[in-house]
């Protein structure tokens, strides 16, 4: 199986740009990022994420006119809520949605809207802020899904470039290489499966994916490679698992695993700010030293997670997520998350004014730390050791089985000191997922080998460099 | 009535190997398939299914014995269809136009498809257009609709709305589901019904069919 070699990847981390859990805050990170219209993240202040999304509503041709309408609204009222509380900045994500990737000139002509009122805030009131342009990964339209070529890779493409052109500051991805042999590995709690989805085929995607995402920005001056998500792998694990369909100590272990495939855009120019909704932030944060966005208790509009508090412990952006653009009594729904999001930020950022960002983040730890095994591998501490475990390998596969045992070890010590309490079940699929990982070969190659027949047909190989 | 243990513990542990052989084995012993059905393999799902709810088995432990019940059931299907025995219910599944998630819908296909039900998955991003053919071509009782976007919703309603217009829509009950979709949601555009989870769905498919 041919490796993605060092001469191929613009880095390679070996070691910790965050060395100790003392240096793991939040709001600080050693390589703070100058983007936008006037913003430095990363450099001591937290910023709200605003991101937003339409209500039910059929999106043609003949209803583009009232998508216009709602992003101009959204975008008037979110920047409107926020000079009104004097935030020091703020980050706006345009998420786009599949069918403004499949026709780019949607995704591209909703970017400039945004940016027109961005550059307008900016100069009236001075808003330092960002614009951050998330095009949808269409790419598993096939069966397989066809990574490197066909049309709806060159959409995706098109619209990057596109959005990029019309006023992006930071462009991102919610990549899905690997989900389709991770889908249903997850479901049928096939373990090899999934490390082979998170250790093999996601990273080579990724390492790809972000290689052309990298030499987009690099032609557009101002235009931030900023980073991706694993949220189609660890967010589905968390969602069943909050569902009781999935054990948490798998989705905390598949967690943990999907930091490997996450950091690889890194390794291939990314410098930040991850995705909001990759919880696997603070680990990428520790490694690289670059700013992380992140959402917990503000994105309950989107989503349940048993880490409301202890994800915004080392954040630098702190988002909501994704809300609709629904009425609400004190106004439409994003500008009220918006108000959320900029008192969480208020308070950290005084906290931090005063000496207290250390106090703070161990106070938003300890409240959940112990509660689920989701948080417990979220610690300033775990992240240190997870991050750890990643750097001290030498290949993609190999780092994730060690995220893994890292996960699995840290989900031990939790119950063997009687902080953690897992059910009779939870604590086999514990053990469980614990001889798995003993038990898996040393050579991703090999594990590939393995599963053909179980996942071979799931997936097209030369997609990912494998043929 | 016949009872296989052995073909009932292959199916509550999810082996689909041992299931298979414990099924050819009983046959060869002279056991009726529909007694098979009736005595160990609806048992045993029962039991799964009591299980799952009770929080003790998770969605794979559901899936495997779905698939080794799906693995006896392959032996049992030409021999009841040869004694003229009555099918399994058949279910049409998708994602609808627009909309490319699939794991909520996979859930509830494997779950249907581990209680006994002919699932036929037509995948994501299904225009209306193929799920009417589906119904004209495949026959089926029931149409499962997934959606996760708001923005894919009102595909519902105009696959809905495609399926009256063919003439189709007597002739099947329909199904949605999804993060955003609601009970309320359903009403309004004309559904049979909605369920928020997938064992849910499983119980909703069972109750239409019986009342219908």
């Amino acid at each position: 199986m041919p490796e993605t070699t060092v001469e191929e990847s613009v880095r390679k981390y070996s070691t910790l740009a965050i060395p100790s859990q003392e240096q793991l805050l939040y709001g600080v990170c050693p390589h703070p990022l100058e983007c936008g219209l006037g913003l430095t993240i990363g450099a001591g202040t937290v910023f709200p994420e605003v991101n937003f999304t339409l209500p039910p509503m059929n999106m043609t041709d003949e209803t583009w006119p009232e998508v216009v309408a709602h992003y101009e609204q959204m975008a008037e009222q979110i920047l409107r809520r926020a000079v009104s509380l004097g935030v020091p900045g703020i980050v706006l994500e345009f998420e786009l949605l599949p069918p403004m990737t499949e026709k780019p000139e949607w995704g591209a002509e909703l970017t400039a809207i945004l940016k027109r009122h961005m550059r307008a805030s900016h100069e009236k009131h001075k808003l330092a802020c960002a614009l951050r342009v998330t095009p949808t990964d269409i790419r598993d339209q096939s069966k397989p899904p066809l990574m490197r070529s066909g049309q709806a890779w060159e959409r995706l493409k098109r619209s990057l470039e596109l959005c990029a052109d019309a006023g992006a500051d930071i462009l991102s991805i919610e990549s899905i290489g690997g989900k389709e042999v991770h889908d249903q590995a997850l479901m049928y709690g096939d373990f090899p499966g999934v490390v082979f989805a998170l250790g093999v085929l996601a990273p080579r995607d990724m390492s790809w994916l972000w290689g052309q995402i990298h030499h987009i920005c690099a032609a557009r001056p101002g235009v931030i490679c900023g980073g991706d998500s694993a949220c189609g792998f660890a967010n589905t694990a968390m969602q069943l698992a909050h569902q009781k369909m999935l054990p948490e100590v798998l989705a905390a272990t598949v967690r943990a695993m999907s930091a490997v495939r996450s950091l690889a855009a890194f390794e291939q120019g990314a410098v930040g700010p991850s995705k909001d909704c990759a919880y696997e932030g603070p680990v990428i944060k520790a490694i690289t030293g670059y700013p992380i966005s992140m959402e917990g208790k503000s994105a309950s509009c989107a989503h349940f997670s048993p880490v409301g508090n202890i994800a915004a412990a080392m954040c630098d952006l702190w988002s909501n997520e994704s809300v609709q653009n629904v009425r609400l009594l004190s106004g439409n729904a994003p500008e009220v998350f918006t108000e959320l999001l900029s008192y969480d930020c208020r308070l950290m950022n005084t906290a931090a004014g005063a000496g207290g960002a250390l106090q703070m983040r161990d106070w938003m730890t300890l409240s959940d730390e112990w509660l689920s095994p989701q948080a417990a591998v979220l610690s300033p501490k775990a992240t240190i050791r997870i991050a750890t475990a990643i750097v001290s390998e030498d290949s993609p596969y190999r780092q994730t089985i060690a995220a893994g045992r890292a996960a699995v070890e840290i989900m031990k010590d939790g119950v063997n000191q009687q902080k953690l309490h897992l059910s009779r079940k939870e604590q086999q699929w514990l053990t469980r997922i614990d001889g798995v990982l003993e038990s898996l070969p040393r050579e991703g190659e090999t594990l590939m080998h393995d599963l053909e027949s179980q996942y071979g047909s799931l997936y097209d190989k030369a997609g990912y460099g494998l043929e | 009535m016949a009872k296989s243990e052995e073909l009932y513990n292959a199916i509550l542990e999810g082996d689909a190997k041992r299931a298979h052989a414990a099924t050819a084995e009983a046959l060869a012993a002279g056991v009726v398939p529909m007694d098979l059905i009736a005595g160990s393999m609806v048992p045993a799902m029962d039991e799964v299914g009591r299980l799952f709810e009770a929080e003790e088995y998770f969605v794979p432990e559901l899936l495997l014995a779905g698939r080794a019940m799906k693995s006896a059931l392959e032996l049992l299907r030409p021999l009841l269809a040869a004694a003229g025995e009555k099918m399994a219910t058949r279910v049409v599944i998708g994602t609808v136009k627009g909309d490319l998630h699939d794991i909520g819908k996979n859930i509830v296909g494997s779950m249907l498809e581990g209680s006994g039900f002919e699932v036929i998955d037509l995948g994501t991003d299904v225009s209306p257009e193929k799920f009417v053919a589906a119904v004209e071509e495949r026959n089926p009782q029931v149409i499962c609709m997934s959606a996760l976007l708001t923005v894919t919703m009102p595909a519902m309603k105009t696959t809905i709305d495609a399926l009256t217009n063919a003439g189709v829509r007597t002739r099947v009950k329909v199904l949605i589901g999804g993060a955003p979709v609601t009970s309320q949601y359903a009403k309004e555009i004309g559904a049979d019904g909605y369920s928020e989870s997938a064992s849910g769905a499983v119980g909703l498919v069972r109750g239409l069919i019986a009342n219908a």
